[in-house]
C-alpha cells in the first residue's frame, strides 16, 4: 500500500510541475505579451523593444520559467505590474479570507450533504428521496452565481435577514465576521451539496445490494440500523472521496461567489488582474487555485486507497 | 413510444428558446440598445418585464441575449463534441502513441478547474467571439474525448469491428461506419450536457466581466448590469438570472430522458 501512496502522490506532484508550465508556458505561447498588454494601444515598436528589455522578456523562455518557479517555491512572485506590489503580500492577505469562507461552508456542507444522502437511502423511492433528488436537480442547473443572486433577493429584500456585501475587516469579532460571511456560504453549501449528497446516496444504495445487508436485515434490525451500521462503513470510501473532489469543486465556486458578495479575497483578486491584463497576478494566483485543486484530488486519492480494506491489507 | 411528462416539458421549453433566439429580430417589441423608459420599471403593459438600469426593455434584451447566450452555447458544444468525439474514437482504434500523447495531454487540461484556464488565456487574448468559442470548445473537448474513448474502446472489440477491419475497411470505414453510428445515443444525451456546461460557462465568464462584451448582451451580463438594483429590492436582474435557470433545467430534464433510454453509458458526467 505504501508503494502505491507514494505512487499516486509522485504522479500528482509531477502533474503539479506540467501544470505550472501549461500555466506558464501556455500564456507565453499564445499571441500578445506581457508588454503589449501593459502599453495597449499607444505601444510603439520601439516603446515595446525597452519594455521588453526592462521586463527581462528577451531571455529565453525556459531560464524564465526556471526564475519563475524557483520564485514561486520560495515564496517570491514578483511584483503585480499594475501597481508595482509584491504579488505574494497581497495574496497572503487575501488568503486567509477564501480559507475561511471556503472552511466555513464545507464544515456545513459536508456533515449534511451526509445526513441527507443517508435519509434519501433509507427512503428510496418515496417523497422524501423524490424531494431531494428534485431539489438537487434545480441546484445543480444554476451557475454559483445565479444561486447567488437569487439568495441575496430572497433573504436581504423579501426576508431581510442579512447584508447582502460580505465585508470582513481583521478587527471583527468571529462572530460578527460569521455573521458577515453566512449568505455567501449559504449560496456555496448549496453548490456543492446536490453533488455530495447524490454520490452518497448513490454509494449507500450500491452497498445495500450486498448478501450482509440482506443478512442484517433478516435478523430483524431496523433499516436505519441496517444503513448506519452496516451500509455506511462499507460505504465510506467512495463518500469520503467525493466529498474531498466536491472541496475541489469549492475552490472554484468561491472565485465567482467572492465577486458577487464583493468580498475582498483571492477569487476577487484574480478576476480583477484578469481584467486588468495583469499577467504575473493571473499565473501566481491561477498556480495557486490550480495546486489547491490537483492536491486535493491527490487526498481524493490517498483517502480512498487507506479506506479500502482490500488494499489496506493486501494478501 | 411514451414520453414522460417532465421531458416533454423541456422539449417544449427548449424549443421555445431556441426559436426566440432564431427569430429575435421578429418577436423582440423593441431594439436591443434604445432607452426608452426610466430606470428600473417594475413591469408594465409598454414595457412587460419591466426595464433595466439604463432604462431598457428587458424583454427584448432577454430575446437578443438569448440570441447571443444561445449561439455560443451551440457553437461551442459543437466545437466540442467534434473534435472530442473524433479524437477520442482515434485514440480508441489506433492505440499506441495516438493514444498515450491525447490522452496525456487531456489527463493535464483536466487536472486544472477549467475557469482557471479559461481566466488565465483570457487575460492574454484579446476577449472577442471567436476566441470565446475556441476556447469553450476545446476545454470542453476534453470531456467528450474521455466519454468517446471509452464509449469506442468498448465498440472497437465486437465482432463486427474486426470483420471489417479484416476484410481490409479503411480507418475512416472503420470510424464513422461501425464506431459512430454505435456510440451515437450515449454521445446525444452527453451533447445536452455539454450544451447546459457551455450555458453556464459564457453566463459565469460575462457575469464576471471577461465573456461577451457591450455593446452586444448576453444573459450572464445581463445579470451583472442590473446587480446593483437587487439591493434597492429592484428585481431586473433576476430575470436574465431566470432564464439561465429555466434554459439549463429544461434542457437537463430532455438530456435526463435521453440518458435513461440508453443502456450502457460509460464516462463522466460530471461539469
Amino acid at each position: 500500500m505504501v508503494k502505491l501512496l507514494a505512487q499516486r502522490i509522485a504522479l500528482g506532484l509531477l502533474l503539479l510541475l506540467a501544470v505550472s508550465v501549461v500555466i506558464f508556458v501556455g500564456t507565453e505561447a499564445l499571441p500578445g505579451d506581457v508588454a503589449s498588454a501593459i502599453l495597449g494601444q499607444s505601444a510603439t515598436p520601439e516603446s515595446l523593444a525597452n519594455l521588453r528589455e526592462e521586463l527581462g522578456l528577451n531571455e529565453p523562455a525556459l531560464s524564465r520559467y526556471v526564475q519563475w518557479l524557483g520564485g514561486a517555491l520560495t515564496g517570491d512572485l514578483g511584483v503585480a505590474l499594475t501597481n508595482g506590489q509584491p504579488i505574494a503580500q497581497a495574496i497572503g492577505q487575501r488568503m486567509g479570507n477564501t480559507l475561511f469562507l471556503a472552511g466555513c461552508a464545507a464544515a456545513i456542507a459536508v456533515p449534511l450533504a451526509i445526513i441527507l444522502g443517508l435519509i434519501a437511502a433509507r427512503y428510496v423511492g418515496r417523497w422524501p428521496d423524490k424531494m431531494i433528488s428534485g431539489a438537487t436537480l434545480a441546484t445543480i442547473s444554476l451557475p454559483e452565481f445565479v444561486a447567488g443572486y437569487f439568495a441575496i433577493f430572497l433573504l436581504t429584500q423579501v426576508f431581510p435577514i442579512f447584508q447582502p456585501v460580505a465585508m470582513v475587516f481583521p478587527g471583527m469579532s468571529f462572530w460578527a465576521k460569521l455573521h458577515a460571511i453566512a449568505l455567501p456560504v449559504i449560496v456555496l453549501v448549496m453548490v456543492v451539496l446536490a453533488h455530495m449528497m447524490r454520490m452518497t446516496r448513490a454509494a449507500i444504495l450500491n452497498v445495500m445490494q450486498s448478501a450482509y445487508i440482506e443478512t442484517a436485515e433478516l435478523k430483524g434490525l431496523s433499516p436505519m440500523a441496517v444503513i448506519w451500521r452496516h451500509a455506511f462503513p462499507n460505504a465510506i470510501a467512495p463518500i469520503v472521496s467525493v466529498v474531498v473532489i466536491n472541496m475541489a469543486y469549492l475552490v472554484v465556486g468561491v472565485v465567482v461567489v467572492e465577486v458577487v458578495f464583493s468580498y475582498n479575497a483571492l477569487g476577487q483578486y484574480l478576476v480583477d488582474h484578469v481584467a486588468k491584463r495583469d499577467l504575473p497576478v493571473v499565473q501566481a494566483v491561477g498556480l495557486i487555485f490550480a495546486a489547491v485543486y490537483i492536491g486535493l484530488n491527490i487526498l481524493a486519492d490517498v483517502v480512498s486507497i487507506v479506506a479500502n480494506p482490500r488494499l489496506r491489507h493486501p494478501k | 413510444m411514451r414520453i414522460p411528462i417532465s421531458a416533454l416539458l423541456g422539449l417544449i421549453f427548449t424549443g421555445a428558446f431556441f426559436l426566440a433566439a432564431i427569430f429575435a429580430d421578429v418577436i423582440a417589441p423593441y431594439p436591443l440598445d434604445a432607452a426608452l423608459g426610466k430606470v428600473w420599471e417594475p413591469p408594465s403593459a409598454t414595457f412587460w418585464l419591466g426595464t433595466d438600469t439604463i432604462g431598457r426593455d428587458i424583454l427584448s434584451r432577454l430575446i437578443y441575449g438569448g440570441q447571443i447566450t444561445i449561439f455560443v452555447a451551440t457553437a461551442s458544444s459543437l466545437l466540442a463534441f467534434g473534435m472530442g468525439s473524433v479524437l477520442g474514437f482515434m485514440a480508441a482504434t489506433q492505440g499506441g502513441w495516438i493514444d498515450q500523447g491525447l490522452s496525456r495531454v487531456v489527463d493535464l487540461v483536466m487536472a486544472i478547474p477549467s475557469l482557471i484556464i479559461a481566466l488565465v488565456v483570457l487575460s492574454v487574448l484579446p476577449i472577442n467571439l471567436t476566441v470565446l468559442i475556441l476556447l469553450m470548445g476545446i476545454l470542453d473537448a476534453t470531456r467528450v474525448f474521455r466519454l468517446s474513448r471509452a464509449v469506442a474502446m468498448d465498440i472497437a472489440v465486437m465482432d463486427y469491428v474486426e470483420a471489417a477491419r479484416l476484410r481490409g475497411e479503411g480507418q475512416n470505414w472503420i470510424i464513422f461506419r461501425e464506431i459512430l453510428p454505435n456510440a451515437l445515443s450515449p454521445l446525444v444525451a452527453e451533447l445536452g450536457l455539454r450544451f447546459i456546461f457551455a450555458v453556464l460557462f459564457i453566463s459565469t465568464l460575462s457575469f464576471l466581466g471577461l465573456g461577451i462584451q457591450p455593446p452586444l448582451a448576453d444573459w450572464g451580463g445581463m445579470v451583472k448590469e442590473n446587480k446593483d438594483g437587487l439591493i434597492y429590492g429592484k428585481s431586473a436582474a433576476l430575470m436574465p438570472a431566470l432564464a439561465i435557470a429555466a434554459l439549463a433545467i429544461s434542457v437537463n430534464l430532455v438530456a435526463d430522458w435521453v440518458l435513461s433510454r440508453t443502456t450502457s453509458l460509460k464516462g463522466g458526467r460530471g461539469g
